[in-house]
């Protein structure tokens, strides 16, 4: 288990990391989210050992991280933000010289980088220079590096940054797969898509602190609204009483853009046929019903006032 | 352990060998440039031909001693003598294409040996020469001086002239009045013995006997010997030029091994060997290592380039020879240490080594050996390590000093690679963030 217990890091006047804590059991995946800035690399640079906090402390299987050789870190494996590979070097011999740094030789290495390198799909590049490759395959070569030791903890920072949709879904594959696996993930990010597709549970953080840490459904529980339903009525929707409709308990917000009316509500499966049935008993037909689900962007402009990307 | 620094070490090799401009930098350059230096200043014993000074004589004196004196001067080795024109004279010298013009003017002999006993009324010999060449200006000065004295004195004591003069000098002495009785006695008595021996001197000739003088000359003869290790050993100025070049370029070396660590940072490869569990320590050390033994492949190769083209050989202690080159390549490699301790970016941090390693490289003596520098100079460059790898490498090669001459550079070489390795040490930014 990883622990995080009041995490501090400040330079001078400016406090990066505000007290973080958080937990991350076995096997489990958590997404460090917030906006450029939040402190997010920060943290997992902190997890990693390449930075010292001013106060707080990392917990391994509830021992402190003590020291550059401290052996609790052959159970994390770092994949930095930054493409952090030899380009004049092959992929072979990168991932031979970071698996040396885990004292890993011989036989146990050469296996150990073949494993990596078929996870990643690379197996048949493994002797071109990195410099070929394209920035996807790189980012995939990125993540191998930090297998070779078999860490139990993966901190991936933004691993799919400038990489393009056929790459990054490449890489969620592997992800996935190293969750089967019983890997422990870490994955910062400011996509939300990224971490709603692969986390069990998010911690997200502004300005240093962490103003959130939960699953995802708890989070949607927060909003208002988890739901919107939207529906697409007939000739009958200019004389819709979107007032009387809005008094039904069920209804959170309502909005009606053109022939369509779109209807906040909290709990999909119950709310959904008072509203179809309101609306049949007060005779408005309707033609098409969908749904659309409150991300995590609606959770962080809901607990912050701003908009995640523009933060 | 073991495992990682063999990663690391192999890592910098790899790297090091796959980049040609490496490469061509470390063990390509130093050959030619050393070369090309080892050719100007003499070669191997001295057996490339040095160009002789150019040198113009404009001649208006007809007499027999302006022209014995160009004959001097155009069998001197070292200049390369034509008479000319005062005008061609002036542009020759203007262009660079004449290091000086002697301008002997009309009645020179006449009159430098009226002068030679009576020391007034001198002529006047003028000297256009190049201000950008006057070590040369000053070994024709050297070289014009002596060539008068033998050309006029063998005149004065040889020659008709001669007669004339000695017998025009008693006339001036018995005509003075003011002189004093004694001087005068024995002036006159030295001037009657003059005229006599150019009369004698005159009757062999007419009998066809040699001259029985020959002029003024040096009174001595100068037996030359090259402080060498042993007989037979001959300078060869390649040994300090391959010298100066190898820690040159070693040195830029060094800036490529600190310019790498900040590059590494940058492009986030530090983190990744941060994350690993290995000690600082290893880390550097790593660096170091492999920094040092690429200085010291550099120095084997250009070494060996020059032992077989050139003929440079290790006349001095191999083990203090040997010695030097490793404390040289550790000093080197701390250095590219400090560089990437000290330096904030790679592009910031190049042009700055680039400068403090010429400054060293020049007041070191690879270049041109130290001692042409002024006295003051000398004795500040002790402060400078690269004097002392410079100053060892010689004694080892073509000085051919045991290895008790070679412990003092070594100690104090090892002594600059502690200091830059702890100041290295203490000042690496080890925090990385972002």
């Amino acid at each position: 288990m990883l622990e995080v217990k009041a995490l501090k890091k400040t330079y001078g006047a400016i406090t990066a990391v505000d007290g973080v804590s958080f937990k991350v059991s076995d096997g489990e995946t958590i997404g460090l989210l917030g906006p450029n800035g939040a402190g997010k690399t920060t943290t997992i640079s902190m997890l990693a050992g390449l930075l010292t906090p001013t106060a707080g402390q990392v917990l391994i299987e509830g021992r402190p991280v003590s020291g550059d050789t401290d052996p609790l870190k052959r159970q994390i494996g770092l994949v930095p933000q930054d493409l952090a590979l030899y380009d004049e070097m092959s992929a072979n011999d990168n991932l031979s010289l970071f698996g040396a740094l885990y004292d890993l030789s011989g036989a146990v290495l050469r296996r150990a980088s073949d494993e990596a390198l078929e996870l990643v799909g690379l197996t048949d590049r493994a002797k071109d220079k990195v410099v070929t490759f394209s920035g996807g395959m790189k980012r995939r070569l990125n993540l191998a590096a930090a297998l070779l030791h078999d860490p139990k903890i993966l901190l991936l920072d933004e691993p799919t940054v400038g990489v393009d949709p056929q790459s990054r879904n490449a890489i969620f594959d592997n992800l996935e797969l190293l969750k089967k696996r019983g890997k422990t993930l870490v994955y910062t990010t400011h996509y939300m898509e990224e971490a709603e597709r692969l986390c069990d549970r998010l911690v997200i953080v502004d300005h240093g602190k962490v103003i959130a840490d939960d699953t995802l459904d708890n989070l949607y529980k927060l909003l208002p609204v988890t739901n919107i339903l939207a529906i697409d009525l007939e000739e009958t929707a200019e004389a819709l009483n979107l007032e009387r409709l809005n008094q039904l308990p069920e209804v959170k917000t309502v909005e009606l853009a053109g022939r369509v009316l779109k209807a906040g509500v909290r709990n999909l499966s119950e709310d959904t046929p008072k509203v179809l049935g309101w609306l049949v008993a007060n005779g408005y037909r309707y033609s098409h019903v969908a749904s659309e689900r409150a991300n995590l962007e609606s959770v962080f402009l809901n607990l912050t006032g701003r908009n995640l990307r523009d933060a | 352990m073991m495992t990682p620094l063999i990663a690391l070490v192999r890592r910098d090799l790899t790297l090091f060998f796959a980049d040609q401009r490496s490469v061509i930098m470390s063990f390509v350059a130093p050959i030619i440039i050393a070369t090309f230096f080892g050719y100007v200043f003499g070669g191997n014993g001295g057996k490339t031909e040095t160009s002789r000074i150019p040198v113009m004589v404009v001649n208006d004196d007809t007499g027999d001693v302006a022209k014995q004196l160009i004959a001097n001067l155009s069998a001197e080795k070292a200049l390369d003598v034509k008479t000319v024109s005062i005008d061609d004279a002036r542009t020759a010298v203007r262009k660079g294409k004449a290091t000086v013009a002697i301008l002997i003017p009309k009645e020179f002999g006449n009159k430098a040996g009226a002068a030679f006993f009576r020391g007034e009324n001198k002529p006047e010999i003028g000297m256009l020469f190049d201000p950008s060449r006057r070590m040369e200006m000053s070994m024709v000065q050297g070289i014009l001086t002596g060539q008068i004295m033998q050309t006029v004195s063998k005149e004065v004591f040889g020659g008709k002239t001669g007669q004339v003069l000695a017998k025009d000098a008693l006339a001036g002495v018995e005509k003075s009045t003011g002189m004093d009785p004694s001087t005068k006695s024995v002036l006159s008595g030295l001037l009657s013995s003059v005229e006599k021996l150019n009369a004698l001197n005159e009757k062999d000739k007419a009998d066809g006997k040699p001259a029985m003088s020959g002029g003024l000359s040096t009174p001595y003869t100068l037996r030359e010997e090259a402080m060498m290790s042993g007989n037979g050993v001959v300078y060869n100025s390649y040994g300090h030029s391959f010298g100066g070049m190898g820690i040159q370029f070693i040195l830029f070396m060094g800036i490529d091994v600190g310019i790498g660590v900040l590059l590494a940072r940058q492009r986030g490869l530090w983190k990744r060997l941060r994350a690993a569990p290995i000690s600082r320590g290893l880390l550097l050390g790593a660096r170091v290592l492999s920094a040092a033994m690429i200085a010291m492949l550099i120095l084997i190769v250009i070494f060996s380039f020059a032992r077989v083209v050139f003929g440079v050989k290790i006349e001095g202690s191999l083990l203090g020879f040997i010695g030097i080159c490793v404390a040289f390549s550790l000093m080197t490699a701390t250095f590219g240490l400090l560089i990437a301790a000290i330096g904030k970016t790679p592009e910031a941090a190049r042009g700055l080594s680039v400068l403090v390693t010429l400054l060293m490289v020049m007041l070191g003596g690879a270049w041109v050996p130290s001692f042409v520098f002024p006295q003051w100079l000398q004795k500040v460059t002790v402060l400078v390590p690269t004097r002392w790898a410079m100053d060892g490498l010689d004694a080892m090669t073509w000085r051919g000093l045991g290895f008790n001459d070679a412990i003092q550079p070594i100690g104090v070489l090892l002594l600059f690679a502690a200091v830059f390795g702890v100041v290295a040490v203490w000042q690496f930014k080890w925090e990385i963030d972002g």
